[in-house]
């Protein structure tokens, strides 16, 4: 129980933390935002979306949302 | 330019139709979002922006926006843009449409509306192609492209829409790709700013049509193409005409200042109304 309390306390922080946001609901996984970063902040999961995996390499350089079709990525710090 | 995250939030209609239409990729929504930023970084007010499109998937964008907007019918949103300006001069009017929409069934408009220097923001997203109805070839489809109403290769030639603008008459002709949106932003951002005519061409892809038809990848690909074969203008004035064949040059490509047909209508008006009041003047006087 302590276990998953914490792991989801760390979750919680990770997603407060992570440079940018993907909205899902709106993303259509075409992985432009992928491609683009500079610095492959993101991953692909198992059905294509992009996920933060390398946020503290993100520089918030914009390129990613300004490029998003979707309007989905949403920076935390701009 | 502001390139605040989150900035395209304030300008959509969110509760209507989100996710947009198009599909997964296409440059229609990254040129939307270079034209909200512009918008944006204007500072201008919603309530004296007016978008207008006509048919196609392009012509979808003001759908989403939360501005004046008219989505009219096919080939004629210069029309009725040309409308909303007579009618409220202090209206900044922005038309946004594809390459068949304004210069296929909509190529007169498009001619005499820069022939007046009509002041209106003329942005045109290319992607090569009817993109909405399945692939047809359009005015800029390039020599040789398939299309689906061309399946043996494009045998007519193509227009170049931005040297069409400069001919017809527009004072203000830009080019832009949904690869270097922040240009983009900037250069519609220049054309929104200013009087007369200003027409900014996007290079966009449709990878679903063009891109399937003739075998250029996915949209990331025909992204990243645009990257590899634009050429500033800056450094195209130093290439000669071989090495520039299959590129094409982006940037402001002219601008010029001439009298556009509002100031000019407006100068009627006042003139009319200055001898009607002094001839009631008087008429009461005598
Ligand atoms: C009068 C009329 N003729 C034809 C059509 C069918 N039609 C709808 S969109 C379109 C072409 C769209 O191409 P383009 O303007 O390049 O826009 P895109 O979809 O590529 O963004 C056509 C021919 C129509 N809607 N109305
Ligand atoms: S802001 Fe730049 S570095 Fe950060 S995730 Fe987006 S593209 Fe990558
Ligand atoms: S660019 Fe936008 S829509 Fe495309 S994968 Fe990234 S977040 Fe999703
Ligand atoms: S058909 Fe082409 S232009 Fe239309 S939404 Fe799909 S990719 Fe974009």
């Amino acid at each position: 129980m302590a276990d998953i309390e914490q792991a989801s306390e760390k979750k919680s922080w990770k997603k407060r933390t992570d440079p940018v946001v993907i909205y899902k609901k709106w993303c259509k996984a075409c992985s432009i935002c992928i491609e683009m970063c500079p610095k492959q902040v993101f991953d692909t999961d198992r059905d294509g979306f992009p996920v933060v995996t390398r946020g503290m390499d993100c520089t918030q350089c914009s390129i990613c949302w300004i490029h998003c079709p979707e309007f989905a990525i949403t920076s935390n710090e701009k | 330019m502001d390139q605040m995250s989150n900035v395209t939030h304030k300008y959509l209609r969110p509760k209507k139709s989100f996710p947009n239409v198009w599909c997964p990729g296409c440059g229609i929504g990254i040129a939307m979002g270079a034209m909200i930023r512009a918008i944006d970084g204007l500072g201008l007010d919603k309530n004296q922006v007016a978008v207008v499109s006509g048919i196609g998937c392009t012509a979808r964008i003001p759908v989403y926006l939360d501005f004046n907007t008219l989505h009219t019918t096919h080939g004629r949103p210069l029309a009725f843009a040309t409308g909303v300006k007579l009618a409220n001069p202090k209206m900044k009017v922005i038309v946004v449409s594809g390459d068949g929409d304004l210069l296929a069934i909509g190529g007169n408009h498009f001619i005499h509306a820069a022939r007046r220097n009509m002041d209106i923001t003329c942005i045109l997203v290319n992607n090569y192609i009817y993109g909405m109805t399945g692939g047809q070839y359009s005015p800029t489809t390039p020599f040789k492209k398939l299309s689906s109403t061309g399946p043996y290769g494009m045998i007519e030639q193509s227009f170049d829409p931005a040297e069409l603008a400069r001919t017809a008459g527009a004072t203000f002709v830009a080019r832009g790709t949904v690869f270097h949106a922040s240009q983009l932003s900037r250069l519609m951002s220049q054309a929104i700013n200013r009087h007369g005519f200003s027409f900014v061409e996007v290079i966009s892809n449709c990878h679903t049509q063009y891109g399937r038809l003739n075998r250029e990848g996915s949209a990331v690909k025909m992204i990243q193409w645009q990257k590899d074969h634009a050429v500033p203008v800056s450094v195209a004035a130093k290439k000669t005409p071989e090495e520039l064949e299959d590129k094409f040059i982006t940037g402001v490509l002219y601008e010029q200042e001439k009298p556009g047909y509002v100031e000019e209508y407006q100068k009627i008006i006042d003139r009319f109304s200055r001898e009607s009041t002094e001839s009631m003047v008087r008429v009461t006087e005598s």
